[in-house]
């Protein structure tokens, strides 16, 4: 694994993200028994590793008013799913796109990605741009609208969470 | 943990608010005034910024000020899915929502209604989770772990 325990600790001590106060990471520093210089140090060689993929305000899209949220899932073939992957992330009202596992019968769908926008119907014209791309014509698809949101939150990574 | 209003009220952003969250969705100054340096780049002050990030917490637009992780690198995460009768959908989901490791929990438009992210410090972990739910729900729940990602996190864009 690309981390190590002081590595994890500090992931952990920032879960709830950094305090708004002027010196945020002396405050956390102080939690953990650290410098500050020690913290930025460790945190700065996490994002250069790529370990953080990203630093900074995380959103709640809803309270943006990006209020359609759909899952847009794709039955591709094997030897076609990757270059479809880079196809459809390389549009930019994709936000994410994933390869996941079939579990036929129940689930026949190997790859996903995640389309937010203001209202439903500009996301069902984004998907019919998709739908209408020479590589996906044909492919079997379902689109997953999201419903309700009942939790979200940065991910839990402290050991002693993990009971 | 009760399902959160679709039809609350959109946040309304100050020009400052804007900004700041245009350009600081990635790219967090790592040095121990951060958010003086956010400042002087967008040409405020400190407590003017403190403060916008105050009040976009409190609207619910900010969820915070953090680093957002790449999966599977400090911990072992999963999409999980469920199929639950629509009636026993709040329970099963407060039950699931319940759980730390639990970090998205949400309803969507299939006979798999019920879609959930579980982070755990390892794959071990991550599917005693799993199966820890099925015993406690009652339900079968299907594990979708990510084998490729194709696209990169820039955040939300404003415009």
């Amino acid at each position: 694994m690309m981390v190590d325990e002081d590595d994890r600790r500090l992931l952990a001590a920032l879960q709830d993200g950094l305090p708004q106060v002027p010196h945020p990471f002396a405050a956390v520093a102080a939690r953990l028994e650290l410098d500050e210089a020690a913290v930025i140090a460790r945190l700065s060689a996490l994002v250069e590793r790529g370990v953080v993929k990203r630093c900074g305000l995380v959103v709640r899209h809803h309270e943006l008013g990006w209020r359609a949220n759909a899952m847009v899932v794709w039955d591709v073939p094997d030897d076609r799913v990757d270059a479809a992957g880079r196809l459809l992330a390389g549009h930019p009202f994709v936000t994410l796109c994933y390869r996941r596992p079939r579990h036929p019968p129940a689930w026949p769908y190997n790859l996903f990605c995640m389309i937010h926008g203001r209202d439903r119907a500009t996301v069902e014209a984004q998907i019919g741009l998709l739908c209408a791309l020479e590589d996906m014509a044909g492919v079997s698809h379902a689109v997953l609208f999201s419903r309700r949101r009942f939790k979200q939150c940065g991910a839990r990574l402290a050991r002693s969470e993990a009971a | 943990m009760t399902a959160e209003h679709r039809d609350a009220p959109e946040v309304a952003l100050t020009p400052l608010e804007c900004r700041l969250l245009d350009r600081f969705q990635r790219g967090l100054p790592l040095v121990p005034r951060p958010y003086r340096a956010m400042a002087e780049a967008l040409g405020t002050t400190e407590e003017a910024v403190l403060a916008a990030l105050e009040r976009l917490k409190q609207a619910g637009v900010l969820s915070r000020v953090g680093a957002v992780v790449r999966p599977n690198t400090a911990g072992a995460s999963t999409l999980a899915a469920m199929a639950v009768p629509p009636a026993d959908l709040e329970r099963v989901a407060a039950l699931v929502s319940a759980r730390t490791e639990v970090n998205h929990n949400y309803e969507r438009e299939h006979r798999l209604n019920l879609w959930f992210v579980v982070t755990a410090p390892d794959a071990v972990a991550r599917q005693c989770v799993l199966r820890a739910i099925e015993r406690e729900t009652g339900y079968a729940v299907l594990d979708l772990p990510l084998e490729a990602a194709y696209h990169i996190d820039l955040g939300f864009a404003l415009t």
